[in-house]
């Protein structure tokens, strides 16, 4: 993958099991939030192959919406649609991508949000929602589509600390719940807690990875080293 | 002072000349039934194509906002509805309003449409693009609906101006408001019609632009 002449990310190579909550850290212009990207394919790859749920979405002919729905994203800056609902913004793909009649999509989008502790907030718009409850809201709308992995690139960074904590949550239930999650974040008390395991990543690169208390506590490379001493203190 | 109120203001030669002058108006509003659904969606289609991944698409379309923004809008109706026949295309006033109305106001709106289209971030079409919408189903849904939003007192302001320029017609023999009240004032010599035709207009665009300048300061909040 690369932009122009950068190249981003090289040589990686990652597998992500069923179930599995792979933490992605690293510093900032690492390529991690590139390699999300790829997942989806927002982002093109240049050589390379991709392979979600047994379908290779790099394929030629890959149907790539019918993919894209299949893989819940969650983004630093929440990108709600602010001309619609929080019920609205999760309804819309169930109506447009899924074709659901409308009392279907709404009692769905309903069900997300009070997976997220939103039930009351479906007729709110997000300008009348902390960032908080907008991050969730986001989250819904991911979670509507009945997703095979869901990917979050650093999803509590734009949040005031106090509402870090509501998001981490439904993340945390999701996990339990046996979603596949590839995430990106800080947030090393939740890898401590939820990952399985911590990739670190850096220059484009994969240079270390394991179970989160290996890697914080010896991690074997001075690049890891330098960078987990760097976000612990 | 006398003179210039029967000058102006004859409130007899107005309704004399009122039932000419108000099928002028009628032909007015038509007009502007007419081109402006025509220009909203012609622009639109400019902005579309200024947007194109295709290169060649939207040179073209740059060559095409350029000169219709830089043409004088009388010129072109001049040119249409007397430059047309001699290429042994005949065209009724009407329809050479409505080809030079196309071709200027869609260069305006496509500009005003672009603009609102450019204003909405790449997040929101990351966002829908993630969830399975095309990139057309991504346009119609996520990004024109917010950018008409936007820009939606330009796209006013600049219908207000179509609804003025109609009055270009007239230079080609089309019977609308300011044709009509033309005739009148040459038969009558007398200038009250002309002042009819004005309070018309403004009857028209005052709640408008009253509308216009609430809508501005709403959005500078
Ligand atoms: N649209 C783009 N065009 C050109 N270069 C880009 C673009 N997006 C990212 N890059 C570059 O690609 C590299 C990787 O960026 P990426 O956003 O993936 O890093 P990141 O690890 O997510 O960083 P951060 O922690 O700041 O979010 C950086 O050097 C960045 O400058
Ligand atoms: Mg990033």
């Amino acid at each position: 993958m690369s932009y122009e002449k950068l190249k981003v990310l090289r040589g990686i190579n990652i597998d992500v099991r069923p179930s599995e909550l792979v933490f992605i850290i690293g510093p900032s212009g690492s390529g991690k939030s590139t390699l999300l990207r790829c997942c989806n394919r927002l982002e093109e790859p240049d050589s390379g192959e991709i392979i979600v749920d047994g379908e290779a979405i790099t394929a030629k002919g890959a149907n790539l919406n019918a993919i894209r729905r299949r893989i819940g994203m969650v983004f630093q800056s929440f990108n709600l649609y602010p001309h619609l609902t929080a019920g609205g913004n999760v309804m819309l793909a169930l109506r447009k991508v899924l074709g659901k009649p409308k009392a279907e999509a709404r009692a769905i989008a309903e069900a997300a949000l009070v997976r997220v502790g939103l039930a009351d907030k479906i007729d709110n718009y997000p300008n009348q929602l902390s960032g908080g409850q907008q991050q969730r809201a986001a989250i819904a709308r991911a979670l509507a589509l009945e997703p095979k992995i869901m990917l979050f690139d650093e999803p509590t960074s734009a949040l005031d600390p106090e509402l870090v904590g509501d998001v981490l949550n439904v993340m945390a239930e999701l996990k339990r719940s046996g979603m596949t999650m590839v995430v990106v974040s800080h947030e090393m008390r939740f890898a401590k807690a939820a990952a399985d395991r911590v990739v670190f990543m850096d220059g484009g690169v994969i240079v270390e990875q394991g179970a989160p208390a290996d890697l914080f506590a010896n991690p074997k490379q001075k690049r890891t080293r330098d960078f987990v001493g760097q976000i612990e203190q | 002072m006398d003179a210039l109120l029967q000058q102006f203001f004859n409130f007899d030669i107005m309704m004399q000349a009122s039932p000419i002058i108000l099928r002028g108006f009628g032909m007015t509003l038509l007009l502007c039934l007419v081109v402006i659904p025509m220009g909203l969606l012609g622009g639109l289609a400019v902005a579309l194509a200024s947007l194109s991944p295709i290169r060649t698409v939207r040179w073209i379309t740059i060559i095409f906002v350029d000169l219709f923004r830089a043409i004088p809008p009388l010129a072109l109706l001049i040119f249409v509805s007397a430059g047309l026949p001699f290429a042994d295309i005949r065209v009724s006033p009407f329809a050479a309003v409505c080809i030079s109305f196309l071709l200027n106001n869609s260069a305006y709106y496509g500009e005003i449409y672009r603009s609102g289209i450019e204003s909405i971030g790449a997040g929101q079409t990351d966002a829908s693009r993630s969830t399975g919408l095309s990139a057309s189903q991504t346009m119609a849904y996520v990004i024109l609906p917010q950018a008409v939003r936007n820009v939606l007192p330009d796209l006013i302001s600049n219908t207000v101006e179509v609804v003025k320029l109609t009055s270009l017609a007239s230079v080609v023999a089309f019977a609308e408001l300011l044709y009509a009240a033309d005739m009148a004032r040459s038969v009558t010599y007398n200038a009250s019609p002309i002042t009819f035709a004005a309070v018309l207009y403004l009857l028209v665009l005052w709640p408008v632009v009253r509308l216009l300048s609430r809508l501005e300061n709403k959005m500078q909040n």
